[in-house]
């Protein structure tokens, strides 16, 4: 389909905002009087607070307040607004206090589908080093880390459980009451008959595969500033990715009508999913009802952004194929355990939603998956980039290449024999695969990296330096669809000139999605980009509602809201323009800023002269707008490959990716040069994940020992090589334009095919992640190549 | 404790009390309001708070104050023309898409632009070299380097850690 706008690497609408400095995040707006809020960390991962006395902390002058969980409300829906932290009954239970959950899901109506509450806005039993114990509230920030050492504590230490095994051995005490063998959650799906179908199999080959704590490292901390308007309203402006859901938060966390918060979010600096959770605003509004309503922030630090946020979960996998000598997989059996940490954040969902997007790339008889989530005395898991399939197709892409080195058969045959094709239906889900390009996107990349050659060349070599290729495939989806709400937003207003104006409830956090809305409006209605003005800031009094900026979902979900409000306004503008010209709606079409007519093009009237019209014509003045949303109920699967090529250093284990090409079929690419730098940014973070980025905890107290952006190892820019980037570009019917999503899945295979670049190098199979020179180092001694 | 100090931002002259504790980015930010200048990580790792003090770029959260008495100071407001007209500098690094977030920007364009300004020219192993001192999540750098590439057609640098400028120091001191 030829497009004027769609398919255009325009330039972002933030760009120029941004390299001028004048675009606004949270803490570029000024307050008057504005207080700093400060948090006081546990210094233990598990442990009972006994006492605490605030009276010193309270003494220092400049101190405004200060919180523990005593002053936190505790019966829901409370509506005495201001004060309503006075007006609760001192209560030393903790069992009597408010408990919420944080993740950045939408609502649901369903009891049963709704996230595990089990967390306090502050705690009076601390589970990981760095839980939120109390908060204190100061004219500037240097009173308050002063008040914070005056808060004198006393502890009951108990276990610290710092592994899944430790949390899961018989008589671990428990992290949570109630909560028995410290399991959040179990269960998963079974497809057929998984024991039948290995007792079939010719061959039936097992292993475990091992992944890591990570974190985001969003260049921009959590940060937020809250407020009481005028009216007793809590007004918090935060860096989120989820602005109506942190609303609804922070109201069920304080027991206020949800009315009663308005969130605002500016510019954003990043999130990848960290910010796609409830961390620091339910404390924040908190402190602003503690001072009478005045302006009070909570700026973490880096230390603190590392450690009381969140992080990727780690999950052991233990995986069981069976398959035929022919390279057919006749049964899958894959079981997971995934280490959640202190508190549920998104929980088990990430365990299902690794599952569940897996099963789309290799459709077969037998799929047995058996997930546990179990809570640890360690930094809480919950959303980052690729939402748990970075973990579980690190295994299966890497457990598949070892499955085909026992069949002796070349890696990609062995994927081409069971990859997915067109039409197939999920049986869990339901959802159809309505486009696939994953059989081109290999072919692509096989030819880029010149596959063949080098496995010839490679296949002859010694020395201490030794080059490998390898790859891994991955399948993700466009949103949660059929597992959650899929809600979007927009709104569309003609001004006189011609020009619109685009409101979404949609999030960009740097992405671009607010850049792909502006070119699909202007693609609708034939206008150039400069006469698109897309509202960059997200209000929850004024936004069109939309649950936000996750699981890969706006460009496919909220497009279609975006679509839908600029196909109204056109059909709005050409009605408009019949009345004013007595031609039937059918004959006109907008064109280039001018209504002409459908048989010969010929302009009938510019689109100024309608706005206008629409605005002060005496008789038929009505301002065109729109306001949609779309409730989808459909997911195109995206699908792709890594193909990579390494050196490996035999004596200092280090891996040095040489060649790394990522082929995506994301179905229609609206903005080539912006698609390409989501991918080379999920590649970098895949590449991360693959050999250097990992939480590093002192296994006896849980502490983490490298919580800065020095001792974590984030890629530079000298350890990034080039990033080849290609598109197969399908047409996916059931998404705007034909896209599918792009967000997430470049994170996915970059660690598996780097793993099995390895293993063609050295013959050694790391099956655990990071691959960093320690444990290559480690791994090359095991197998006696030094 | 304060301290009067005198220095320029983007030109304009300041003459200013300041807390001696306060970092140049305390006082950029909070009491100046050069809100361009983003703060990362408060303690010298990231680059995202870089500002060019006499034109040599600086982490300015670990640069105190007092010590910009006397100096230059340009932040990522001073890059554009005072028409609005976007740098050189700044129009690479919208045409090349090097821009996401948005939060390591400032600084980057600002190490870019000393690098431009030094006059220098310099492999492109040298330009991640003088640019390893920012961190970003989003683009795996690929589109920064093209951007810094693109500014620097026909120039070298003599940024303070390159190796350009310990020649320099050294050719001055001869």
């Amino acid at each position: 389909m030829a497009y004027k706008v769609v398919g255009k690497s325009v330039s972002k609408v933030d760009a120029i905002a941004k390299v001028t400095g004048k675009a606004k995040y949270t803490d570029d707006f000024p307050e008057r009087d504005m207080l700093v809020g400060k948090i006081l960390h546990s210094p233990y991962a598990h442990a009972i607070i006994k006492s605490i006395d605030v009276s010193l902390a309270k003494a220092l002058p400049g101190v405004e307040a200060v919180l523990t969980y005593k002053d936190l409300p505790r019966i829901k829906y409370t509506t005495s607004l201001p004060g309503v932290i006075e007006d609760v009954i001192e209560q030393e239970l903790e069992a009597e206090r408010i408990k919420f959950g944080t993740a950045g899901h939408p609502y649901s109506l369903d009891p049963g589908h709704r996230d595990v509450e089990d967390r306090h806005i502050l705690t009076k039993k601390a589970r990981f080093v760095g839980d939120a114990i109390a908060a204190v509230v100061a004219t500037d920030e240097l009173i308050a880390q002063k008040a914070l050492k005056l808060i004198v504590v006393e502890y009951e230490v108990l276990e610290a459980l710092t592994s899944t095994d430790a949390a899961l051995k018989e008589g671990a005490p428990l992290i949570h009451e109630g909560r028995e063998g410290n399991i959040l959650a179990s269960g998963g799906f079974a497809i057929g008959d998984v024991e039948a179908a290995f007792k079939e199999a010719d061959l039936v080959i097992e292993g475990e595969y091992e992944t890591s704590i990570v974190q985001h490292c969003h260049m921009e901390n959590q940060t937020s500033y809250a407020y009481q308007d005028t009216d007793g309203r809590i007004v918090i402006v935060t860096s989120t990715q989820i602005p109506q859901i942190v609303r609804r938060v922070v109201a069920q966390a304080l027991g206020l009508p949800w009315g009663r918060v308005r969130v605002i979010k500016p510019f954003v600096g990043g999130g990848f999913g960290n910010k796609q959770d409830v961390c620091i605003e339910p404390l924040n509004a908190a402190m602003t009802l503690a001072v009478g309503g005045r302006p009070v922030k909570i700026e973490l630090t880096r230390e603190e952004s590392m450690v009381d946020t969140r992080t990727r979960h780690a999950f052991k996998f233990k995986i069981k194929t069976g398959i035929n000598q022919d390279g057919k997989i006749i049964g899958i059996h894959i079981s997971a355990v995934s280490n959640t940490g202190a508190y549920a954040s998104h929980g088990h969902s990430i365990a299902g939603s690794a599952g569940g997007k897996f099963r789309y790339l290799y459709p077969t008889k037998a799929l047995k998956y058996d997930p546990v989530t179990v809570y640890t005395n360690l930094p809480v898991a919950g959303a980052m980039r690729g939402y748990g399939c970075p973990q579980i197709f690190y295994a299966f892409e890497s457990h598949l290449e070892d499955v085909a080195k026992r069949l002796n058969m070349d890696p990609i045959e062995i994927r081409r024999k069971n990859l997915v094709e067109v039409g197939y239906v999920d049986p869990v889900s339901k959802n159809k695969i309505t486009s696939c390009g994953i059989r081109e996107c290999i072919d692509k990349g096989k030819a880029l990296i010149k596959w063949d050659e080098k496995k010839a060349l490679y296949k002859e070599q010694g020395g201490d330096k030794l080059r490998g290729v390898g790859m891994a495939c991955f399948s993700y989806a466009s949103g949660t669809y059929p597992v959650a709400l899929e809600l979007a937003g927009a709104r569309i207003v003609l001004n006189q000139d011609g020009s619109v104006q685009l409101q979404i409830g949609a999030t960009d956090t740097g992405q671009g999605s607010d850049t792909v809305f502006g070119q699909m409006v202007a693609e609708v209605l034939g206008l150039p980009m400069d006469m698109v003005h897309v509202l960059s800031t997200q209000d929850t009094d004024i936004s069109p509602f939309d649950t936000g900026c996750y699981a890969s979902r706006q460009t496919y979900v909220s497009g279609m809201a975006v679509e839908k409000a600029a196909l109204e306004v056109k059909g709005k503008i050409l009605g408009f323009a019949s009345s004013m010209t007595d031609v039937p709606v059918d004959r006109l079409d907008l064109l280039d800023q001018k209504i002409v007519y459908k048989h010969t093009g010929e302009s009938v009237l510019t689109l100024e002269q309608v706005a206008m019209q629409s605005y002060y014509d005496r008789v038929l003045a009505k301002p065109i707008t729109s306001d949609v949303s779309n409730n989808a109920r459909v997911n195109g699967i995206p699908f792709g490959v890594t193909f990579a090529e390494v050196e490996v250093d035999i004596k200092t284990g280090k891996i040095k990716v040489l060649e790394i090409y990522n082929v995506h079929d994301s179905g229609t690419i609206i903005n080539p040069q912006m698609a390409e730098g989501q991918v080379h940014g999920g590649v970098s973070m895949g590449m991360g994940y693959a050999l250097s980025e990992q939480l590093i905890f002192d296994e006896a107290t849980g502490k983490v020992l490298n919580n800065n952006l020095l001792d974590y190892k984030l890629p530079t820019i000298m350890d990034t090589p080039d990033i080849g980037v290609a598109f197969v570009e399908t047409y996916e019917p059931t998404g705007p334009f034909g896209v599918k999503s792009l967000g997430e899945p470049p994170t996915i295979s970059p660690a598996p095919a780097i793993r099995n670049a390895v293993l063609d190098a050295t013959g050694v199979a790391f099956n655990r992640l990071p691959m960093n020179p320690q444990r290559v180092f480690e791994g090359f001694k095991t197998a006696g190549l030094i | 404790m304060f301290k009067r100090i005198a220095f320029t931002v983007n030109g304009k002259a300041f003459n200013f009390e300041v807390d001696i504790r306060d970092s140049l980015l305390e006082l950029l930010r909070h009491r100046l309001g050069y809100t361009g200048t983003k703060k990362g990580c408060g303690v010298g790792e990231c680059g995202a708070c870089s500002v060019l003090i006499d034109g040599i770029p600086f982490d300015s959260c670990i640069y105190l104050a007092v010590w910009a008495d006397g100096k230059a100071i340009t932040t990522i407001e001073g890059v554009a023309a005072k028409s609005g007209e976007l740098s050189e500098v700044q129009k690479a690094y919208v045409d090349q898409g090097a821009v996401q977030c948005g939060f390591c920007t400032p600084g980057l364009v600002l190490t870019t632009k000393a690098m431009v300004e030094s006059g220098k020219g310099f492999t492109r192993e040298e330009i991640k070299r003088e640019l390893s001192g920012h961190l970003c999540r989003c683009t795996g750098y690929q589109s920064i380097l093209k951007a810094a590439e693109k500014s620097l057609e026909g120039h070298i640098c003599r940024c303070v850690d390159s190796p350009h400028y310990k020649e320099s120091l050294l050719q001055e001191k001869s």
